[in-house]
């Protein structure tokens, strides 16, 4: 038999709603690893053209913040960005854990706590972060 | 246990077939006759189908794709409707599919009883035995694919060889010249074999492997099984140091144990329930403790 069908990768990515668990985890793990980095970079270039060593003057770091704080978006996107945050930390850990080998046949009960706890903090942040924005 | 029922006969079409296969210069009168044929078999389809009316019956959504037959290259679904019986398989209704509707439906088959491996298919988006899989416990209709990263040879069989490399690979054979204590057989304590039990009932049927997305990218990645292969052997106390260091050797490597990022979607399928992450887990460790050593 030489010749056979390859049903190829577009197949595979059309395959996310048949996803369980323990690979939603993997796939957001991925994700919010990969925005942090992100977050990381972005973080250092703006605050290390912002230091007055960068400048001179020091109210360029006053102005260049509080000018990104006024922003609505930013508001969200810090948000956005605890929600990653946290949820990488808690998914981490239950990686950890099973890592360890601790708990195996828990493992998608672990991924839902992590998403709800993540929710869970995320809501109670909202009021810190956009207090005064809106 | 499945309880396919013998129905109907073979209508002698089928049986001129059958001979004129082994004969490849029959292949254009074959095919003549085929095209003559594909009238009455629609037909008789429309009977088979309205004889059901009043039967309870399941739609078999089932993916078609033959390469050697000119009009069926592209990959295609058939729908096959078939009458429902209390305890029906997938893999009985398959069967009753190729037996009423099309015997040129292809899928593999053996034990009926989930101890071959022969029939993992892909239904309804997941990884599962035909025969050890209910109807019942399926949504309508019942989508049947053949496995997922797997090159498709014919309908629903795939290329299985592949995966057999990667079984292979590990040496699953057990190796130890050392007899204790001048004993005549190798002793195993209750213990050591509850430790391994779940690890050596795998039937070699390839759902793990067609369900991890890191063999589907990294081919070269042993896979599930084979990694649980090689746990079955290298955590028995009876296999030798040396068997055991070499074989360490081979799931240490960059495409053994490491590759793995727990996504449970193996274990998730495994037909024998086998804990397959947990196992490749406990070896990862194991290659760690064999590597780490400062003492
Ligand atoms: C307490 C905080 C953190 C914990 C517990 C944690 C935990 C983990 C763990 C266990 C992994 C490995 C996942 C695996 O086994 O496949 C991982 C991956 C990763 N982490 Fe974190 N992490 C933390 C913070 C961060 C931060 C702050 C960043 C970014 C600056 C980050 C970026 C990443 C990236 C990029 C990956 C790799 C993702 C991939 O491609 O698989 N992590 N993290
Ligand atoms: S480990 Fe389970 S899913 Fe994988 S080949 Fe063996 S029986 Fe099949
Ligand atoms: S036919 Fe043997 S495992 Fe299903």
């Amino acid at each position: 038999m030489s010749q056979s069908y390859d049903r190829g990768l577009v197949e595979d990515f059309g395959r996310w709603r048949d996803f369980s668990a323990g690979m939603w985890a993997w796939v957001f793990h991925k994700f919010t690893g990969w925005v942090l980095i992100g977050y990381l970079f972005t973080h250092i270039a703006v605050l290390s053209t912002a230091i007055p060593a960068a400048g001179g003057d020091p109210s360029i770091y006053t102005g260049t913040l509080q000018g990104l704080e006024e922003l609505l978006v930013v508001r969200f996107l810090e948000v956005g960005l605890l929600a990653v945050a946290v949820f990488h930390i808690l998914n981490g850990i239950r990686l950890l854990f099973v890592d360890l080998g601790v708990g195996l046949t828990a493992q998608d009960k672990s991924f839902y706590a992590s998403l709800v706890l993540t929710g869970a903090i995320v809501i109670a942040s909202v009021p810190t972060f956009l207090a005064g924005a809106i | 246990m499945s309880t396919q029922i013998q129905e109907g006969e073979q209508t002698e079409d089928e049986q001129a077939e059958e001979q004129g296969e082994s004969v490849p210069a029959n292949q254009q009168r074959r095919m003549q006759e085929k095209r003559e044929r594909a009238d009455s078999e629609e037909r008789q389809r429309e009977e088979a189908e309205s004889s059901l009316d009043d039967e309870d019956t399941r739609t078999l959504k089932v993916f078609r794709y033959d390469p050697e037959v000119e009009g069926k290259k592209d990959p295609r679904f058939d729908e096959f409707v078939v009458p429902y019986r209390k305890g029906m398989t997938v893999l009985d209704a398959l069967m009753w599919a190729r037996d009423h509707y099309d015997s040129s439906l292809t899928f593999r088959h053996s034990c009926r009883q989930a101890i071959c491996g022969s029939d993992a298919l892909f239904v309804n988006g997941r990884q599962r035995l035909g025969c050890k899989t209910q109807l019942s416990d399926l949504q309508n209709p019942v989508r049947i694919e053949p496995l997922p990263h797997q090159e498709v040879v014919k309908d629903l069989v795939v290329d299985m060889q592949h995966f057999y490399d990667q079984m292979d690979a590990v040496e699953p054979y057990f190796n130890d010249d050392d007899v204790p204590d001048g004993l005549e057989e190798q002793r195993q304590t209750r213990e050591n074999r509850e430790k391994i039990k779940m690890s050596t009932r795998c039937i070699w049927c390839g759902a793990c492997m067609s369900s991890c997305n890191i063999a589907a990218g990294q081919n070269e990645y042993l896979g599930p099984a084979a990694i649980n292969k090689a746990y079955r052997f290298a955590m028995d106390e009876r296999e030798g140091e040396a068997m055991k260091q070499e074989r360490l050797e081979i799931l240490e490597q960059e495409n053994g144990v490491w590759r793995c990022q727990t996504q449970f979607s193996c274990t998730e399928v495994c037909p024998k329930d086998i804990p397959l992450t947990d196992h490749i887990q406990e070896l990862k460790r194991e290659a760690v403790k064999n590597n780490l050593k400062f003492w």
